[in-house]
């Protein structure tokens, strides 16, 4: 099968378009496929989803307030209209400096704008420790009520081993 | 470790085993994250990009998890070899275009891979074999835990963390899972499916091919929503929804047992026939016949070939795959030749 673009080279990419509702079916070389993708991607993209949410931005039926599109970001220099056009933040102030706009964004986006999972990882070695101890202690317990004194022995000595050791 | 090994190499998730591996190919988490105080990729300039670059990989190199890794330069590798990474889902197209200043982080088994100054200064992966969320989602949390005690990562209180695209602000997370899903294909019942997800957050796309023409009938299901909601509802949801899929597709096998028997038997062997004997074959035949041979398996229909050389058939005879083997750049017709010379040496033909 010849492409459909050039009708010289060999069709060997296969695309599926859906034009208003009626499907178009391309065969496409290499080459040409390539230059088609190019135009697609300039077509539609992440980007004009992002645009067309934002687009509905200061009309937002809850009040939230849209903010002057102007103000720059003093970690990046980025604007607001800047992001609207690149679909992307240019640093991690840039949640700050557009709060009030990015709101209504995320919540368009997640249904939220508040996260709720994890925080960054602390490592506070003596909240570990005490967790440790507890579960330790717990262990020693049911050891105890299960009459494994054997193995109780060997806790009991783990447990005084960590008290000491959060004690000094 | 080197890029040539992963070909002959202990890649996990193409073992083809794990929870409910008939169905589901791989299981894959996703996490995003910045450092803090430093100007996304797109817009730092080269000074801030080498200091992302440095802190990252100074901290990855001294994690548990990546004794056995691999830390590459994408400026240093050949053309044929990024889009190997791609082909491998190891790596973006998007990290292959710029160069400079940009890594690539991949642990022997594939479970574990990184991307550094990508959109966000790092996206952390794992890949597992079958539908494996928990497990997949426990290994990048504790890989994500051990490089916080290095790293300051961008994260509010409010937003969470920080990304450069707002979609993934929150957990910086997606998990998706890879399905084969021939019988809800066979059914006309993907696109009700499809309709079904969105409505929960969810999206499903092709994972070869365009559009809605899903080569192979591999599909991808995935969370669409990374903030509002904690980690644990994301990955439960996911599972949920991919349990109950999956289900559906077991429910749609064993009604064409029934009923298309003699039909599926006659397609597995004429597919299993063309692999054969073809000399000249393009990679979507090769992907739609192979899945056709992996349904048939999978249906008890054949037992000639093992899920895992399946899975290694459909990734070595893709373009950048076939030109690492024959270990030279190949114009496309000839790839077509030895696509399928390949192809009889796996299923074991001999030549005369």
């Amino acid at each position: 099968m010849k492409c459909d673009i050039c009708k010289d080279r060999e069709a060997t990419v296969h695309l599926t378009e859906v034009v208003n509702g009626s499907v178009n079916k391309l065969h496409l070389c290499e080459e040409c496929a390539h230059d088609k993708s190019e135009e697609m991607q300039s077509h539609f993209g992440l980007t004009d989803l992002l645009t067309g949410l934002m687009d509905l931005g200061p009309s937002m039926p809850d009040g939230d307030m849209g903010q002057d599109i102007d103000v720059k970001c003093a970690g990046c220099g980025l604007t607001y209209f800047d992001f609207q056009r690149s679909g992307r933040l240019g640093c991690g102030q840039c949640y700050e400096t557009f709060e009030g706009n990015l709101n209504g964004l995320l919540r368009k986006i997640h249904g939220s704008e508040r996260h709720v999972g994890k925080m960054p990882f602390k490592n506070d070695e003596a909240v570990k420790d005490q967790e440790d101890l507890q579960r330790l202690k717990n262990e020693l317990g049911e050891l105890i009520l299960s009459e494994e004194f054997e193995k109780a022995a060997l806790v009991r000595d783990r447990v005084r081993e960590m008290e000491e050791k959060l004690e000094g | 470790m080197k890029l040539d090994d992963l070909i002959n190499g202990k890649t996990e998730w193409l073992r083809g085993e794990g929870p409910n591996s008939n169905i589901a190919i791989s299981t894959r988490v996703r996490l995003a994250r910045n450092v803090a105080g430093h100007i996304y990729f797109d817009h730092a300039d080269e000074k801030h990009r080498k200091e992302t670059l440095e802190t990252l990989l100074g901290a990855m190199k001294k994690s548990n998890f990546l004794k056995n890794a691999v830390f590459l330069n994408v400026k240093d590798l050949s053309a044929v070899d990024r889009l190997f990474l791609v082909e491998r889902h190891l790596m973006s197209m998007d990290h292959m275009k710029e160069f400079d200043q940009k890594a690539i982080v991949l642990e022997e088994q594939e479970i574990v891979s990184a991307m550094i100054n990508e959109e966000d200064h790092l996206r952390l992966q794992v890949i597992k074999s079958g539908f494996n969320v928990m497990e997949a989602w426990r290994i990048a949390d504790e890989i994500d835990n051990e490089l916080a005690k290095r790293i300051e990562f961008d994260y509010s209180n409010k937003f969470g963390f920080l990304t450069s695209c707002p979609t993934n602000t929150g957990t910086g997370l997606r998990a998706s899972v890879m399905l084969h899903l021939s019988a809800l294909a066979l059914t006309g019942q993907v696109l009700g499916v499809f309709e079904a997800i969105s409505k929960v957050g969810m999206t499903m796309r092709g994972f070869y091919g365009e559009g809605t023409e899903a080569l192979g009938d591999f599909f991808q299901i995935s969370n669409q929503v990374a903030l509002g909601h904690s980690e644990m509802d994301i990955i439960g949801n996911l599972q949920r929804v991919v349990k109950k899929i999956i289900a559906t597709e077991e429910l749609a096998r064993e009604k064409i047992l029934k009923s298309k028997k003699e039909e599926m038997v006659d397609r597995v062997s004429r597919s299993l026939g063309t692999l054969k004997s073809a000399r000249i074959i393009t990679s979507s035949e090769t992907i739609k016949l192979l899945s056709a041979i992996r349904f048939g398996s999978d249906l008890g229909l054949v037992d000639e070939l093992e899920t895992a050389t399946i899975n290694e058939m459909l990734l070595l005879t893709q373009p950048a795959h076939l030109q690492k083997i024959n270990g030279k750049k190949i114009a496309t017709h000839e790839r077509d030749i030895k696509r399928a010379d390949l192809i009889r040496e796996k299923l074991g033909v001999e030549e005369k």
